[in-house]
């Protein structure tokens, strides 16, 4: 608080001096509502030169909004689409979009500013009391609904006819269901959908790089490979749905390091091959750390230990990442030795 | 042509053109009546009523933007080839949605600007309602007459979160597919039906090639229809019940005190729309929002580590992250509570926010309309349940973020996690203790300062050399809105015996009511606030201290 | 970080590019000189494994043995190459000093280009392994961005982000950031798998592939890289967004309001 904004005679001396006739009015009741305290004039409402000063105000800030407007346009028909400039602090950016948004922006904000600075300054300040009236009707409006209500139930004969009645609600009742078949239309029965993927035996394992069958001398010792199965390419029709299902992770280890006797068997020397979608919700999992041989999943930190049998070791996925069992074909390349058998992916009520 | 169809005398020729066009509509829209009793409207003035206007604005924001963008996007998942001017991109398969997405950024002229916009003003509209719905949580203003206007605003806000997340998917970016993903793998979940729900909401097996033209549907007219009319809803009853105002002189349960609609607040909240627009229009032009070029299109065999949802989906990202992941197979079948149990708590947490106005009067009993406001302090219980309910919502919050966490202070993601887990328990039971006790305290403070007055800060010498702080009484406005609340006795288990000594069976309801209600009430959950008689005793004694 | 990177990069071709020549002429020399010269060849390329022992029995045999065997403090080096040293010192983070944190992070660089090739000369010697990579397999030229985003995505993004700007990993390990991080280290590191990152050999991502994904990260998250809707918020997606709308959005539409709504000075107070 800055001195002046205690005036002298306000000062603790003069304060003690007034107390015992404080300020309040009812000596009945001392927290009794005193009501509206009286109208305070602003500079505006007693100085013209003030008045006009904000109305000044007010006309710069329509007339700074005009001009934005125009500048918009200008920037629209001027500015090339793919303009880069330089903004300190932000960056590189777009020249087309920052012109246009901060004179949008200014256009808008000054109407807006305008206008409130307009009912700030030079409209009435008055404090209005607006009385409430209680919602709730008046005992003779509740009590002639009441009787127009049971006249009205009473001529339809609703109580007395039951059979029109139950046979109405019947009727109220089953047409929705028409809807709900029609909904029907909307996908397929799941039927075994979910259990299926595209690899089967005899399918070559193709690095998602290079597009090419993958040889087991390709994979390295704590090297990191993608693959999908062989003859489903990217501009397949389906290839969304096969490879939300098919994406595979390739990761070799020592055989010497690998825990579970079935991940060990259903390698080829060392090579382990997983489903790359998580089996929490579907993410697509493969923060492969090479030294732990952990995967993580980036969406919800599910974490697998591939070097025994990819089982959860931290977070919500609910089991391991399915297991494709590999060999090498007479060519010398990776091959699936048949689908995965268990469904991959998210666990569902089916999969038991 | 109105005038000449209107056979009133009066107005022909005569009245100003301004004046025959209201008379011809009101001869037909009955315009009068409606504007006798709303013109002059009176609106109470603070800034924490204009939180429900922030929403509002937001909303017309992203309607018209939105219609703008329908304009350009083409809600297909065909794919094709980019050919634009991103050049990243060049050559890449991707789908129509992504591609036309990237055309109304980079080959529009001002798309991306109405992109922005129309996403910041997503994010702004859910945490201004977010933070409205806190505002009329903690002051009470939920309370009869307006308990079907919080509902309509917690549906606003719920539609609003299912709005949002349909809209973000509709570019068919690698980010918002990651969700979409999510979504799917917890519809797999639920019990029994749970692939059949999956099955059809994606037209067969993920990601299929319907759910962007199903969810831009959803998104762009079947809940922004039913949230435009909530809206509608929400303010005719804001009108009807006309505004709650906070305790103050001259200000009663029977009146409201403010400006008339017409011309001050039809200024001020019309210029308010100007300015919201302007300050979302501002932002969208120095900071970028969702940059789906750099995120690439979406393909399910892809991901990027921070994969995150949009921050009012973040609760429930968190719910799904800390959950340790159970999983039972019996019978053949796999239930996954893992997965499960979060996608039935998400409404849970949501639900309890939505039903407690009719928990609070059950305890209260309370049956009389209120209009003036409580100041959090004043509803200790209340407003601590509530700081516990936020309490709950951000560590969820921080949870969905854990990875982000973890990097940005260099934590193990794996310690986040675990202090989520303990903290989704523990935390809201702290703040709840910690909150009611600091509502306690001022609670005495004001006590305190209407029987003593202020503390002026000034020290003064008695004659006798004895040090005192100098209080300043208050005044009559100050003493009246500070004991202007209306405090609640515990309720009693009525008498067990009636008049004709026939003994009554307490019902378990009424008994947890009774015991509920001194939880709110009792002894040490309020502090009483000073009566007139001890504040005459105090102050025709000797004064202060 | 930036400026670091930039000054290092120029230098350094320049070293490597001296070296591929080197390594030229000697191999020529080997195949067509006269036995005398190959030997002096010989000699220099010799001296310079004689001078990287030296440099390492000082800074690295504490940790990783005396003959680059490894012990319980660090990895054996056998077979490492050139590239792993290149990368692991070029980038700071060898010597690691004391094993503190989850990973040993990137720091400042204490060797100059010419020590660090003397002991990669001297790890290269100690088996056969990836060497440094040339200018050409890194450099822009013919590299294919859009394929590289693609790559990126699948084999990359899951760690390093959309963009390269890094993330989380189990206990405490991060990806890092890729911005301003060499072109040649980001090949290195593809290469030969640093810490917990795996390796992505040539044999399962080409050369050419590298060059794509490189020059891709130069393209999203280059010194030049532009940012079309303004800050670009860390990169991190929706949550720091998410921070945004309600700190400087809401925020600001607040402070907005209680301008509307704040009573207008009246005159008594002056």
């Amino acid at each position: 608080m800055s001195s002046q904004d205690i005036p002298e005679e306000n000062l603790p001396a003069e304060q003690e001096h007034a107390h015992g006739a404080v300020s309040v009015a009812d000596e009945e009741n001392p927290f009794a509502d005193p009501g509206l305290p009286p109208h305070e004039h602003r500079i505006q409402d007693i100085d013209e030169r003030a008045a006009k000063r904000s109305e000044r105000v007010v006309a710069l800030l329509f007339t700074v909004s005009m001009l934005a407007t125009v500048a918009f346009i200008a920037s629209y028909l001027a500015i090339p689409h793919d303009k880069s400039i330089f903004v300190f602090p932000i960056g590189h950016l777009s020249a087309l979009n920052f012109a246009l948004g901060v004179t949008l922006a200014v256009a808008l904000f000054c109407i807006g500013a305008g206008a409130v600075h307009w009912a700030r300054t030079l409209m009435s300040d008055v404090e209005v009391a607006d009385d409430r009236h209680a919602i709730e009707a008046s005992p003779e409006v509740r009590a002639k609904v009441m009787a127009d209500f049971r006249q009205g139930a009473a001529e339809s004969g609703l109580g007395r006819r039951k059979l029109i009645r139950n046979t109405m609600f019947g009727a109220m009742a089953m047409v929705p269901l028409s809807g709900v078949f029609l909904l029907g239309g909307l996908g397929p029965a799941p039927k075994d959908k979910l259990r299926h993927t595209m690899w089967a035996k005899g399918k070559r394992l193709v690095n998602m790089n290079t597009n090419q069958p993958l040889r087991p001398e390709d994979v390295a010792v704590g090297s990191l490979t993608f693959a999908k199965p062989d003859g489903l390419e990217e501009t397949s029709e389906d290839f969304q749905n096969e490879i939300a299902k098919a994406a595979l992770m390739i990761v070799r280890l020592q055989p010497d390091n690998i825990k579970d006797k079935r991940e060990l068997d259903w390698s080829h020397q060392g090579i382990v091959a997983f489903s790359k979608i998580c089996t929490h919700v579907g993410c697509p999992i493969s923060l492969y750390e090479q030294q732990t041989h952990h995967v993580l999943c980036p969406c919800h930190q599910s974490t697998f230990d591939l070097s025994d049998g990819a089982r959860v070791i931290f977070g919500p996925a609910g089991h391991a990442l399915p297991q494709l069992r590999i060999g090498v074909d007479s060519d010398g390349y990776l091959e699936a030795l048949g689908d995965f058998e268990e469904p991959v992916g998210p666990a569902f009520w089916e999969r038991g | 042509m109105s005038t000449a169809a209107n056979e009133s005398p009066r107005a022909r020729g005569k009245a100003p053109a301004g004046e025959r066009v209201a008379d011809w509509a009101d001869g037909r829209l009955g315009i009068y009546s409606l504007a006798k009793s709303n013109m002059r409207k009176i609106f109470p003035d603070h800034w924490s009523f204009m939180l429900g206007e922030v929403c509002m604005y937001s909303f017309i924001i992203i309607i018209l933007t939105g219609v703008y963008l329908t304009l350009f996007f083409h809600p297909s998942m065909n794919e094709v080839v980019y050919h634009g001017s991103y050049v990243p991109l060049q050559g890449q398969l991707m789908s129509e949605a992504f591609n036309s997405t990237l055309h109304i950024s980079f080959d529009v002229r001002g798309g991306l600007l109405m992109r922005q916009i129309h996403h910041w003003a997503a994010l702004i509209f859910l945490a201004g309602m977010f933070v409205h719905m806190m505002r009329v949580f903690f002051t009470g203003a939920f309370r009869k007459p307006r308990e079907i206007n919080w509902l309509f605003g917690f549906l606003l806000f719920v539609l609003g979160m299912f709005t949002g997340f349909t809209g973000y998917s509709l570019p068919d970016d690698l980010l918002s597919g990651t969700g979409v993903r999510f979504m799917e793998g917890a519809i797999l979940s639920v019990p029994i039906v749970g692939t059949y729900l999956s099955m059809f909401l994606f037209g067969g097996e993920f990601p299929g090639h319907d759910f962007v033209a199903r969810f831009y549907s959803i998104h762009i007219l079947l809940l922004p229809g039913i949230m435009l009319g909530l809206m509608v809803g929400h303010l005719i009853l804001v009108f009807y019940h006309k505004h709650t105002q906070f305790a103050g002189p001259g200000k009663t349960e029977k009146n409201v005190v403010g400006m008339p609609l017409l011309p001050v607040y039809m200024a001020k909240a019309g210029g308010f729309f100007f300015l919201v627009f302007g300050v979302i229009a501002f932002i969208a032009a120095v900071a970028q929002i969702n940059p789906i070029w750099a995120m690439g299109p979406y393909r399910p065999d892809q991901v990027s580590t921070g994969a995150q949802p949009d921050w009012y989906m973040g609760f429930s990202e968190g719910l799904i992250r800390f959950m340790p992941g159970w999983e039972i197979n019996i019978w053949g079948h796999t239930l996954v509570l893992g997965v499960f149990i979060p996608l039935v708590i998400f409404p849970l947490v949501l639900v309890a926010i939505a039903v407690y106005p009719f928990i609070e009067s059950w305890v209260t009993g309370d049956k009389s309309e209120h209009h003036i406001l409580d100041r959090p302090r004043n509803a200790p219980t209340r407003t601590g349940l509530g700081v516990a309910w936020m309490t709950l919502y951000l560590t969820l919050l921080v949870g969905g973020g854990n990875d982000l966490w973890a990097t940005h202070f260099h934590l193990s993601i794996n310690a986040v996690t675990y202090f989520v887990r303990i903290f989704f328990f523990v935390g809201p039971v702290i703040a709840f203790l910690v909150t009611k006790r600091i509502c306690l305290g001022l609670q005495r403070r004001d006590r305190e300062k209407v029987l003593h007055g202020r503390e002026t800060g000034i020290i003064k010498r008695l004659p006798h050399g004895e040090f005192i702080e100098v209080h300043e009484p208050l005044s009559q406005e100050q003493l009246h809105t500070l004991t202007a609340h209306h405090q609640y006795e515990p309720a009693e288990i009525g008498p067990v015996v009636d008049e004709n000594g026939v003994r009554r069976k307490v019902g378990t309801s009424e008994k947890l009511r009774a015991k509920l209600s001194s939880a709110y009430y009792g002894e040490d959950n309020q502090i009483p606030k000073p009566t007139v008689d001890e504040y005459k005793e105090i102050t025709s004694g000797h004064g202060h201290h | 970080m930036k400026k670091l990177s930039a000054r290092r990069r120029h230098p350094l071709a320049a070293v490597v590019v001296l070296l591929l020549a080197l390594a030229a002429t000697g191999g020529l020399y080997a195949a067509f000189a006269p036995a005398g010269k190959a030997q002096a060849d010989e000699t220099s390329q010799s001296l310079t494994i004689t001078e990287g022992k030296k440099l390492y029995e000082v800074g690295c045999a504490s940790c990783h043995g005396t003959g680059g065997q490894g012990s319980s403090d660090g990895p054996s080096l056998v077979g490492v190459g050139a590239a792993a040293v290149d990368f692991q010192v070029g980038t700071g983070r060898m010597p690691a000093a004391t094993m503190q944190g989850a990973q040993v992070p990137r720091k400042k660089v204490v060797y100059n280009q010419t020590q660090i090739d003397q002991l990669a000369a001297y790890i290269a010697s100690l088996g056969a392994g990836p060497s440094v990579p040339t200018k050409d397999q890194y450099g822009p030229d013919g590299a294919d961005i859009a394929k590289g985003g693609e790559l990126f995505r699948t084999n990359c993004a899951q760690c390093h982000n959309f963009t390269g700007k890094g993330g989380a990993l189990t206990q405490g390990k991060f990806a890092p950031s890729l911005e301003g991080v060499a072109p040649k280290h980001i090949y290195e590191a593809m290469q030969t798998g640093p810490q917990n990152m795996p390796s992505f050999p040539d044999t399962t991502m080409s050369s050419k592939n590298k060059k794509d994904i490189i020059a891709y990260l130069n393209a999203v998250n280059g010194d030049k890289t532009e940012n079309p809707g303004g800050l670009e918020l860390g990169g991190l997606g929706p949550v720091s967004e998410g921070l945004f709308a309600w700190i400087f959005g809401l925020g600001a539409l607040i402070v907005v309001a209680v301008w509307v709504a704040a009573r207008t000075a009246k005159a008594k107070k002056s």
